[in-house]
Parts: C-alpha cells; structure tokens; sequence
C-alpha cells in the first residue's frame, strides 16, 4: 500500500491495527472492534461531509475489519464516492475495497459501473489501468455485459499507452474466461491479431494469452496469427541476448514471450506457406541448437529460462510430427536430460520422450535410450519420476524389445511402489499380449506377473489370460502343465488359484497322461487350496470339481465324497451350498452322455477389445495413452495373434455384471438363478434333470406359512400399509369368538360382529372415532391377497368419508366360502387426522373354522371315521405347551367357539376331548374330526386333526394351537 | 478419572502441567491448545474430545484450567473437581491470576498432589488442607518471597501430627479436635441468584432460583448443629404431626417454599435427612457452603422490565425501558444495571434517563444503565433515540433481550432460616450463647426481558 508515504500516512489505521495486534483475547478484539464500527458509523452518519482523507482512512479500515473475517455492512456508499476522487491513493482505495468487499448484486453496481466508465473514458493511463484492474477482479457477468464492448477498443486504440492496452488485454481475458458468450471480438479480431507485432513487448506478451485463449475456442477467425507469431519468435530467436534490454532474462531473450509463442503455434497445425514453415523450422533448430551451447551463467534461472523454451519448442516439434530430422534431435537433446542432476528435468525428458516415443519418425530414436530408461526406472529415487519411466517403456515398447522390457517391468515389480503396481500390472499383462510371439511366453510372463504380485492383479487380467488359452488351441496344453507347476509351490496367491481352477478344469485332461500329474493328483493339489480360498474362488473350484467328474470318470467317487461332505452340502453360503448339492445330484443323477452335453468344454470367446486395455484407458483417464498408439497397438496385435485379439469373456462379465458376487462359472449358471433355470444349451433332457432334483432341493422349498406377515401387496391398493405387527395376534383372538374389539389405538376402534351359516358369512365392522376431530377421506378396502383371491368372496360396501369426532361408522361384509384356505383378507383403512395421514392394515378375522357346521355322532361312528381318515397326508398333529390355564370349561367354550361339536363320552379317556364338524364351502365339504389330549402334569397339550383334505387339517391344527 | 491436570494462560502456555497417569502423554497439552484455545470458531462446549482423550476444561479470567482423562468418568464430577480446585487455590492465595499461579506454583503443586491421588479427588475442604498445607500463598503484588519459617512443613510436632493424620483418615476429615474459641460466633449467608426470561408482554416464560446457604463457623469442640427452613415439606410434616397454632399458620401463611432439589456439604448427615428432612451436622472449621438447591415456584421477581422499542422508518428507533422494583419500600436494591442492546448499524445514539446514569457503549453494542440504589415499589424510566445508518443488508435486527444487574436483600425464593441450634455437650455453652449472624442476599443470574 503506497499510503504509507509521507503526509499521507493514516496515523488512525495504524492506531487501530496495533490496537488489535495488542488484544490479549478474542473478546478484547472484538470489543475493539465493534468500538471501532461504531466510530465508523457515526462518521458515515452523513451529517457532515467527510473529507477524502478520513474517507479513505475509514473504508481501509473497514477492509482490515473485514480481512479479519467479520461481517461489514456498510461503507460501501463511501467506498464507490471515493472512486470520482481525483486522487490516487483514494481512488486505490476506493476500487480495492470494491474488489474485495461488492459482490455482484449489490444495487451499487450501477454506480460503480458508472464510475468506472468515467476512468475508462478518462486520458489518465493510471485511472484507466485502475479499472481495468477492478473489472478483472470483480470479473462478474454484469461487469462483462457492461464492458465487453469497451474494451476491446481500448485496447486496440491507436493512442491507448503502452501500459493500459496490457491492463486491458489482461482483463479481456478474464472477462472471456468467465463469460465467453458475453466477449465477442468480431471486428476487433484482426486488429487483436496485430498486436502481435507491437513495438511494446509487454503488449505482446499480454495479448498473446488473450489470443491463444480465443484461438482455442475458434481457431479459424485467428489463423492470421501464425505467421504473425512465427516472424516474431524468429525475431526473437535470432536477436542477441542483449538486444531486447528490458525482456532479456539472465541472457536468455523474452522467455516468457517465446513460450507463449510456441504454445501458440501449438493451436495450429504446420504451416502451409512454405516461406513461413522454412523461417519456423529454423526458428526451431536455432532454440535446439542454442540449447546445446555452453551456458552463458551459472545461474538457475539461466537454464530454467533456457529449458522452458527448449521444451515448449519440442512440444511444438512433437505436435507437428512432420519433421523426421528435428524429432529425431530432440529426442536425443532430451536424452542428455535423461541423466540431468535437476530431477524435474529428468521426469519433463521422460513425459516428452513418452510423447515421441508415439511419433513413427522418431520411435527408432527413443528406442536408443532403452538402457537410461531401465536404469531410470531401477535406480531413481523420486516415485513420480520412475512413474514416468515406466509409461515411457510402455511407450517405446514393440516386438523387438518387448521380451526385455517385459522382463525389466516385471523384476521392477517386486519393488515398486505400491501406488503404480496396479498400473504396472496392467502395462505388462496388455504388452505381454500385444507382442506375444508365442504363447508360451505369454502365459509363463502373466504367471509370473500373478506370482510377483498377485494382490494387483485385477480380474481383468486373469479373465483375460483364460480367454486367451481357451481361443488357443496351441497352449492349452502348456498352461496346464504351467499353472500345474505353479500350483505347487506352498503359498500360492489366490489368483492363481483361480486361474489354475479354471485351466485344470478345462484342460487338465491334456497333462493327466503324466503319473505325476495324475487326475487325482491333480485334485488333491487343487483341493489342498480350498480351504484358503475367499467364497467366490471356492464357488469357482467347485466348478472346477464337477468338471473333472466329466474329464476323468475315476475320480467321480472321491469328488462326491468332497461335495457330499458338511462343509460343502451345509455350507453357510449360499452360492457355495446350491453349488455343491446341485453338482452332487447332476454327478449322481445324470448319465455321462448328459454330463458330457453339460460339462463340455467352454467355446472359444467372441473377439473384443482386450479388456485391460479398456481399463488401462479408464485408470488413466482419456488422452494419455496417445490415440495413435492405441491403433498401432490393435493394428499389430491383429496381425501377431491372428484374429487372437479377444474381448472380455461373454459368460463371465455377463455373470459379473448380474451377480453381487462375482464369479466366474463354468457352467454359466447364474448364482442368483432359480433351479430350475437351466442352461439354454443343455438339451431338455437336462432339464427334466433339473427339475426333478429342484424338487428335492431344499432352496426351492415354497415359502409359506400361514399368517406369516410377509403377504404380498395386493394389486388394488398399491400404498398399502403393511399389516401391523400385532395383526396376528388380533386375529388369533377371533379364532374361537364371533364378536369383539378387533382394533384399538389412541384414535380409533374397530369393532367386530359376524355370523356364519353354511358357507356363507356376513360380518359388521364399526368404526369408532375417538377423538373430538372428524376424520377426513376415511375409507376402507378389503383385500384378498394372492390366490385367497380365488378362495374366498369379500363384498363390500365403501363407507362415508367423513367419520364426526365420537361418531361410529358401520360397515357390512359379505362373505363367501369357495373352496379351503389358510390366509386371512386384509383391512386397510385410511383417514387423515389433523393432516397426517393414517394408514391401518389389519387382518380380518376370516379363517377356516369360521365355516364349520357341527355334527353330532356316537363313539363308534366317529372311531370308525377316525380310522378312514388315517392317511398321513390326512392327519395334522401337534404337541405344544399350554399358554393359558387348562380349565375344562374354559377349554370346552373354546372349542365350541371354534364352531364344532363337542363329543362327550366318546373317548375312553375322559380328560380328552373330542370333536367334530362339517367344514363348508362352495365347492366342497370336508369332514373334520379333532381330538385334544391335555396332560395337566406336563402343561402340555397333543391336538390331532384329521380330514379328508390335508391343507385342511394343517391350517386349522396351526390355528387351534394357538388358542389353548 | 482425571489422568492429568493443566493450568493454561491466555496465549495457550502451559503454567501447571501434573500428570496422573501414564496414558496421558505430553502432546496431550499441545492437542488442547491447538484444539480449543488456539480454535479458529470459538469453543463453547466445556468439554472437548480430541484423538479420544477427553479435555473438560474451566476458565478463570484468562486462565485455562484442563482437567484430561482417557476414560469414561463422570464429567460432573470432574467439574465439580475443578471448581473446588479454584475455590482452594483462591483461599490459598487470592484471585486466580496469571501472576498468581507463577508465584505460587511450589504450592499449586502440593495441593495437586494432596487433593487428588491417582486421578482419585480426595479430601478438598480448605480448612483441612490448611492444617498440614501450611505454606502461605503469595497474595497480589507482594513479590517478596516469605521464606515462611514452616516452608518445609515439618514444624509440626508429633504429637500435632498424629493429630492431622487421625483427623483426616478419622470419620470426620473435615473439623479437627480441640478447637477453642473465646466467643463462639456464627455467620450465615443465603445467596441466590433469580433467572428469568419473560415475554415483552409480561408473561413469565421461564424463572429459576437457584441458591447457595454459606456458613461460617468459629466455634469450639465439637458443635453438633440442626438447621431448620421454611420448607414445605418439613412444613407440612410439622402441621399434621404436631398440629400447633405456629406450624398451621406457617402452612397456610404462604410461608413455605417448594425445594426442587438440593445437595448439601458432606458434614451433613444424609441418612437423617432423607429420614426425617432434618439437616444436622458437626460444622468445619471456617468457612464452607452447607447447601444448594434450586427453586421454580413463587418466585418473588425483584424487577419488572417494560420494554417499549418503536421502529421509525428504517434510521431510527425509539426505546423506552421502564422498570418497577417489586419488594417491601423499606428494602434498598443495589447495583442495577440495565442493558439494553443496539442493533449493529447503530450510528448514534440519545439518552434521557431520571434516574442513575445511562451510556451507549459501542465496544458492546448495548446502552448500559446503572443505579446505585433503588427501594422497593418504585419506578424508573429510560428512553434512547437511536439513530441507525442504512445498509445494503436485508437481514432484520433480531432483537436480543433486555438483560438486568441487581443485588438485593432477601430471598427471591422466600427461603427463609428458622433456626439453627447448636448443641454441644462437652463444653459448656449452651446454643443462647452463640452469636449467630444471618443476611441474605439475591443477586440476577440471567434476567431478561424480550423486547
């Protein structure tokens, strides 16, 4: 801040900002300072004009308040009066507290704007740079609607100082940067473009940037600038060190300036007029050439300035790829950088390298300097650098070199740093294929790659190793025997296990002639991992198991004794149990022609782009694997593989993608697929197979209990409350009784009349409001969910909408009988009480027994009936402790209720009682006859229910157990 | 329990560290610096938990006490630990100052390792500390250091420490034997502070008591002392039991209060105040609070506060604050102060009062209005005028309370001592020979009105 000169030192700010530099807490400084605010405002009270020196001195101070972090809501009046000041310092001020303080929708902006137009219009160089200053501070979308035209006329204006049209070039940029829409250059562009030639250097370099900008969003309206720019550089390319006096940077002339330059170029493609390429190329061997010239000082920033412009030059060389000779230099002007002491030099050689090592000119060249880069990758201490090497051998890579540099990444890997493993792995798994020669070598490196560091290895990279041997016929053989050996060492990683699960399992047959590696030796080695292995590598072993029951028949019974065994069979996983009881009944079930058909070997996987490579892209983001590259990489590993260029397997990111756990599959069965979903391939003899063991197979087991509360949402009403959790207990209240209170909360009560005749019932239900406030959009629904709907008739009449505050609500059921069921229709009511929505979903008390007719028989009748009924389908019985007292007539009313008759004297034992009754629906009657047997000793009861249909007797023993 | 005790100046440097325990390490002190004095947002929760060590913390003017601990204690009685620890260092060497703690550390650190063991507090009462912590505190500007003739504390003789040792391992740590006193005097302090918050219309929105009963005692051998109050359930126990004249006016009268609850000093004995509510007790020596308690019904409101602010246009408001004392003619409040805040564009302000004195204090963005005395059922008047200076801000003055100082002469609570008799067997006087002493004083705790 200039203020502190003399005569103009604001002796109060300084007070002031020592005061609170004094403060001994937080409390004093805010003591101080609303001390000071309020000083301030009495100031600004506006009742006697401030002069411009208190003026300034109180905005300043308001700007230190607010530096400090508080809130200042005021004073902006005074700032944008000090902008019309004629004075220097207080215009400073003025647009310093603007700047910082006016946010862009304040009701200021107006006037500020105006205050800025005058400066701008103003003949003072210093005003005018003031607001160029404030506008590209503020640089908010009002400033640029309100300037954007202004500007460029300043700036291209004849008369405009040299230092002004810097300001205002600079602060086009920033308006362009926030708004584009909003700058429109037009009819400035060429004289923009102009300015290239300035006499002013630092015109140049402001209006450079501002073109570059441009040129980027719409290049064509700026091509004019290229030969402009080249004469320039080459102008100051070819002046000496001293020429430029005041742009000349420790001996290096207008560094800054020439990076730009260059990077300008860099918007373009070559030249086409062959005057301007010429001056260009020379241009450019004249940078290279001064780049190999001793040092003109010692001093960093000499070779700082010196590089800068060497690199942006090969950048600019790299970009253009048309001239063999110069590439070729730079690559070895790069390659001295390769061993420079400064390390960033090291890593910008190594990332431009990576650049050239794609151009087909200069590939050759880089490939010089394979030994450095190793050596780079082995020995430098800095991780980014080494990171660098190694996308530069990736980069430089091709069929002559690739065994070293596979050999050289993969020795790095068992110390590299743990950030770039993944990257490394990938690197190496897609130039292993890429430039597999035979594949033998190809599956011996990945081996080794998982073997090295198998934690990094991503599914990608053995899925793709499997597809690779399964397309090739040539190495299946040799991998098996591979993976067989690899297998052996002690701790092998899991993904190897996985990978010799699946290639054992395929191809294992093609190495079962060694006695050595013998089927059951084989297994065993295989099995000996089991136990180590995450469930998805389990699941996929498994797999691997089944298979081998196909490929060698011998070891058909030990493997059923594996899978046979608890910890298969009962396996707590899922995935793991179905795996292994499916496979043991398809092993015993199904001929070996069917397994043959099943277990045949996989088909070779449809041709893809390698999925490492997708995921290579994804890791690095798009644009630095060079596009060039990539085709040259698809181009030559066409022609290496002969059409073994292969995508991600079908059957395995198709399982991925659907299974929450990913496994890769032999047979194609999804985890999360019912039994019966058998393979499309498999004939349908499998899937009568299939179908008779889902049978059996306790997860096809249906899901049905009764009154399990898990009913399915009815179609009708789609925001149906689910049923309250005590609705069970509610309806096991009505089992024995007619009538009652079915409900109650704090707000309703449902009561409950019904009769019964036949199979015919009617049922009243009184809604009751308890509170003083009516319920609006009362109504209620009665569901029959899933095929209750075809057991049984509800008929319903809707009740009013309206229910009074203490009014009582009825509503009549008809109900009809068709056939035996075992769920209870569901009653949803719903009302809004002061607002809030009430959802109630109930069961309604409808059960079998409801539909009994009493029959009265003698003792003999009902022996000889008990007898007919002794099918043990027919039969249902249960033994269950007494929840309530065991009082003979409480007992005796129960079981009337139930709406049976109570046989006396039938039963040799007079502690029992017996029953029976004639359960009645539309479609049938079935006859029922119950004997409950308490022992009062033990507190239990026995109740055995036998009819003539068996759904009968089981729904309604689940029901009575309930009651007693 | 507490693993470590730090004492903190206001810039956050370590005067006392004692640590207790060997979870605690050193950077627990740098963590609470860094974390809570140190903050960049202000840290108004006492207690503060940083990489699970827990820090409850207490300031005293511009000193930090820390108490650190890495288990899971009962933080109220870690509190009630840390304000002990002042009350003792205060009676030690005065105001808990900066200066203070540095002259005095020697000793600071001697009663932390008397008055907690292991993180375990232990006995705190100042009176028993005294008797075998007898190195006199340095008080205020004395810098000189006394080189106090018992600096090592083994003037004592023997047969004195024996004495100390039984006294404080005995079932009565807190008052020693044989104290003799040429007239034995009692002087008995009710101090409550009223808290209130009322609506602008009058309407009490909350209101509390919460009082303190001290007790300072000179008196010789081994007193046994009962303290009777008007309280209501004792009240109403004595009216139905013994049913005479005095106990069924009392009740009826309005002259007992509800206690809400209450803690009492740990020479009470409680098993007989949970029996009978009687509160009886052998005194400490000096100085100690006998009770708290707190009270929420038929408070007596010392103050009403009538706010009257009007808004004029958008630069100015006018307010006008009447307030009525509400207590007996013949009773004298002091010290009121009215506080009155501004709203933060504030450019000016014009204040006419009739009575004290009234000023605009913009360090605190409040008008603040001092009496020096004011009897009962009288009444005072302010009016300010207000000038504000427009901003560009839409946010509207919230308008904070209108808060109240005042010291008065009576309970608020309408607490009030029936007796307190002294009995002691072994010595020969008798409880009319005792001169007892009782005041009670009612201050403001927060006292605001809405306006």
């Amino acid at each position: 801040m200039p203020a502190v000169s003399k005569g103009d030192g604001m002796r109060g700010l300084a007070v002031f900002i020592s005061d609170i530099r004094n403060c001994k807490s937080k409390e004093a400084e805010i003591k101080r300072i609303n001390k000071e605010l309020a000083n301030i405002r009495s100031k600004f009270k506006g009742d006697k004009a401030l002069d411009g020196y208190s003026k300034k001195k109180y905005v300043c101070k308001l700007l230190f308040i607010f530096l400090l972090g508080h809130d200042i809501d005021f004073g902006h009046m005074e700032a944008v009066n000090l902008l019309s000041s004629n004075k220097y310092t207080e215009k400073q001020i003025g647009y310093l507290f603007i700047s910082v303080l006016v946010n862009s929708n304040s009701e200021l902006i107006r006037l500020i704007n105006n205050a800025i137009k005058n400066d701008l219009s103003s003949r003072n160089p210093t005003f005018m740079c003031l607001a160029l200053h404030c506008i590209a501070n503020v640089g908010s979308r009002e400033m640029a609607e309100a300037f954007a035209g202004e500007i460029p006329r300043i700036l291209v204006a004849g008369d405009t100082m040299d230092s002004v049209k810097q300001s205002a070039a600079l602060c086009l940029l920033r308006l362009y940067k926030a708004s584009p829409d909003l700058v429109l250059m037009g009819e400035w562009t060429s004289r923009v473009v102009h300015l290239l030639n300035d006499q002013h250097m630092g015109v140049v370099t402001a209006a450079i940037s501002l073109i570059t900008c441009l040129s980027q969003k719409n290049p064509d309206e700026f091509k004019t600038c290229v030969s402009l720019a080249v004469s320039r550089l080459s102008r100051i390319v070819s002046s000496a060190s001293t020429d430029l006096q005041d742009y000349t940077y420790y001996f290096v002339p207008a560094p800054w300036l020439s990076c730009k330059l260059l990077r300008l170029l860099q918007c373009y493609p070559p030249p086409e007029d062959g005057a301007v390429k010429g001056r260009l190329v020379e241009c450019l061997e004249t940078i290279l050439n001064k780049a190999q010239e001793p040092p003109k000082s010692k001093k960093v920033q000499h070779s700082n300035a010196k590089n800068a412009i060497l690199f942006e030059a090969i950048s600019l060389i790299i970009h253009y790829d048309s001239e063999p000779n110069l590439l070729v230099r730079a690559c070895n002007q790069l390659g001295q950088f390769l061993q420079h002491r400064e390390t960033n030099l090291r890593y910008l050689a190594l990332e431009s390298m990576c650049t050239l090592a794609s151009s087909e000119f200069s590939h050759e060249a880089v490939k010089t300097h394979i030994e450095t880069v190793i050596n780079a990758l082995k020995t430098e201490r800095d991780v980014s650098v080494r990171q660098r090497a190694a996308d530069l051998l990736y980069a430089m890579c091709d069929r002559s070199n690739a065994k070293q540099i596979v050999a050289e990444m993969l020795s790095y890997l068992e110390t590299a740093d743990y950030s770039i493993r993944e990257e490394m792995v990938l690197k190496v798994a897609i130039l292993a294929e890429k430039y597999a020669v035979d594949y033998s070598w190809y599956v011996d490196t990945i081996l080794n790659l998982i073997r090295i560091a198998g934690d990094y290895v991503s599914e990608e990279v053995w899925y793709r190793v499997i597809q690779i041997v399964i397309n090739r016929d040539d190495v299946q053989g040799y991998a098996a025997k591979t993976v067989f050996e690899a297998l052996q060492a002690p701790a092998c990683h899991e993904n190897m296990v996985k990978v010799g699960g699946y290639i054992l399992g395929e191809f294992g047959n093609l190495i079962a002639g060694d006695p050595r590696s013998s089927p059951l030796v084989q297994f065993n080695l295989l099995h000996s991992k089991f136990h180590l292995c995450s469930v998805p590598t389990r699941a996929l072993l498994l797999s691997a198991y089944i298979k081998f029951i196909n490929l060698f028949p011998e070891t058909k019974a030990t493997i059923q004794e594996v899978l046979r065994s608890d910890s298969q069979i009962r396996n707590s996983d899922v995935e793991l149990q179905q795996r292994a009881v499916e496979y043991l009944k398809l092993s015993s079930i199904a001929s070996t022609d069917v397994l043959a058909t099943v277990l045949e070997e996989m088909p070779p996987f449809p041709e893809r782009e390698s999925s490492i490579l997708a995921k290579l892209k994804k890791k690095k983001g798009p644009g630095v694997v060079p596009v060039s590259e990539l085709e040259d990489g698809k181009r030559e590993g066409g022609e290496l593989n002969g059409g073994g260029e292969r995508g991600p397997d079908s059957a395995m990111s198709a399982s991925n993608a659907s299974t929450p756990s990913p496994s890769a599959d032999l047979l194609g069965l999804r985890s999360a697929a019912p039994v019966s979903a058998a393979p499309p391939s498999a004939g349908s003899l499998l899937v009568d197979v299939f179908s008779e063991s889902g049978a059996g197979a306790p997860s096809a087991a249906v899901s049905d209990d009764g009154f399990l509360s898990s009913v399915p949402p009815s179609a009708a009403s789609e925001d149906l409350a689910p049923p309250l959790p005590e609705a069970d207990e509610l309806l096991n209240k009505f089992v024995c009784k007619n009538n009652g209170v079915l409900f109650e909360n704090q707000l309703l009560q449902i009561g409950i009349k019904s009769e019964y005749r036949q199979n015919l019932g009617r049922m009243y239900l009184f809604y009751g409001n308890k509170t003083s406030v009516q319920f609006a959009s009362f109504s209620t629904t009665v569901s029959c969910p899933g095929e209750l709907q075809s057991q049984l008739n509800v008929q319903t009449k809707p009740v009013e909408p309206l229910v009074e505050g203490g009014a009582q609500v009825q509503q009549v059921l008809n109900i009809e009988c068709i056939t035996d069921f075992s769920e209870a229709p569901l009653l949803n009511i719903k009302f809004r009480y002061g607002g809030a929505l009430q959802n109630i979903t109930l069961k309604l008390p409808v059960t079998i027994n409801k539909f009994f007719q009493p029959t009265e028989m003698a003792a003999t009748d009902f022996f000889q009936r008990w007898k007919q009924l002794s099918q043990p389908q027919q039969e249902a019985q249960k033994i269950f402790k007494a929840n309530h007292g065991m009082d003979t007539e409480v007992l005796k009313a129960k079981l009337l209720g139930l709406g049976t008759a109570l046989l006396e004297n039938v039963d040799p034992n007079p502690e029992n009682y017996v029953c029976a009754g004639v359960i009645q629906t539309k479609s049938q009657q079935v006859g029922v006859l119950l004997r409950l047997e308490p022992n009062a000793q033990a507190q239990m009861y026995r109740l055995t229910l036998r009819s003539s249909k068996d759904t009968v007797s089981k729904r309604l023993c689940d029901l009575l157990a309930e009651q007693f | 329990m507490i693993g470590g005790l730090f004492i903190y100046n206001h810039k956050g440097e370590v005067l006392i560290s004692r640590v207790y325990r060997d979870d605690i390490g050193r950077n627990a002190v740098d963590a609470f610096r860094v974390n809570v004095i140190h903050a960049r947002q202000q840290v108004r929760s006492p207690v503060t938990n940083i990489a699970r060590t827990s820090f409850f913390h207490v300031k005293r003017s511009n000193i930090w006490l820390a108490a650190v601990t890495k288990q899971n204690v009962n933080a109220a009685m870690v509190f009630e630990f840390l304000y002990k620890m002042c009350d003792v260092m205060s009676a030690y060497f005065g105001k808990i100052s900066e200066e203070n703690i540095k002259n005095n550390f020697v000793l600071i650190y001697e009663l932390l390792d008397e008055i907690l063991d292991f993180g375990y507090p232990q006995n705190s009462e100042t009176g028993a500390l005294k008797t075998f912590i007898t190195q006199q505190g340095i008080k205020g500007q004395v810098r000189l250091l006394l080189l106090h003739k018992h600096k090592y504390g083994n003037t004592h003789t023997k047969e004195e420490q024996s004495q100390i040792t039984s006294q404080v391992t005995g079932q009565i740590g807190w008052r020693r034997e044989g104290i003799k006193y040429r007239r034995n005097e009692l002087f008995l302090d009710v101090l409550e502070s009223v808290n209130l918050l009322m609506s602008p219309q009058g309407q009490v929105l909350s209101a509390h008591v919460s009082g303190r009963v001290v007790m300072k005692s000179y008196l010789s051998g081994m007193p046994e002392c009962k303290f009777g109050m008007n309280d209501k359930i004792v009240i109403d126990k004595a009216g139905k039991g013994g049913g005479t004249d005095e106990a069924v006016k009392s009740s009826s009268g309005k002259q007992s209060i509800a206690i809400d609850d209450c803690t009492f000093h740990q020479c009470v004995r409680l098993s007989k105040f949970d029996s009978e509510r009687s509160i009886s007790f052998i005194p400490p020596d000096g100085e100690y609070e006998l009770m708290r308690y707190r009270t929420t019904k038929d408070i007596i409101l010392p103050f009403r506060v009538i706010p009257l602010v009007r808004e004029v246009g958008r630069t100015k408001l006018e307010v006008k604050v009447v307030i009525k004392s509400n207590f007996k003619p013949s009773l004298l409040a002091q010290k009121i102060e009215v506080r009155i805040p501004t709203p933060l564009n504030t450019s000016g302000v014009q204040v006419i009062c009739m009575k004290g004195k009234a000023k605009y204090k913009a360090s605190e963005n409040a008008i603040v209005w001092k009496i020096k005395r004011m009897a009962g059922m009288k009444e005072s008047q302010i009016s300010a005028e207000i000038e504000l200076l427009p901003t560009n801000d839409k946010k509207k003055w919230a308008r904070p309370p209108i808060s109240m100082n005042f010291e008065v002469p009576f309970a608020p609570s309408g607490l009030k001592v029936r007796y307190l008799k002294v009995f002691e067997s072994k010595l020969n006087y008798s409880d009319h020979d005792v001169i007892k002493w009782v005041r009670y004083i009612g201050r403001s705790g927060i006292y605001e009105t809405r306006c």
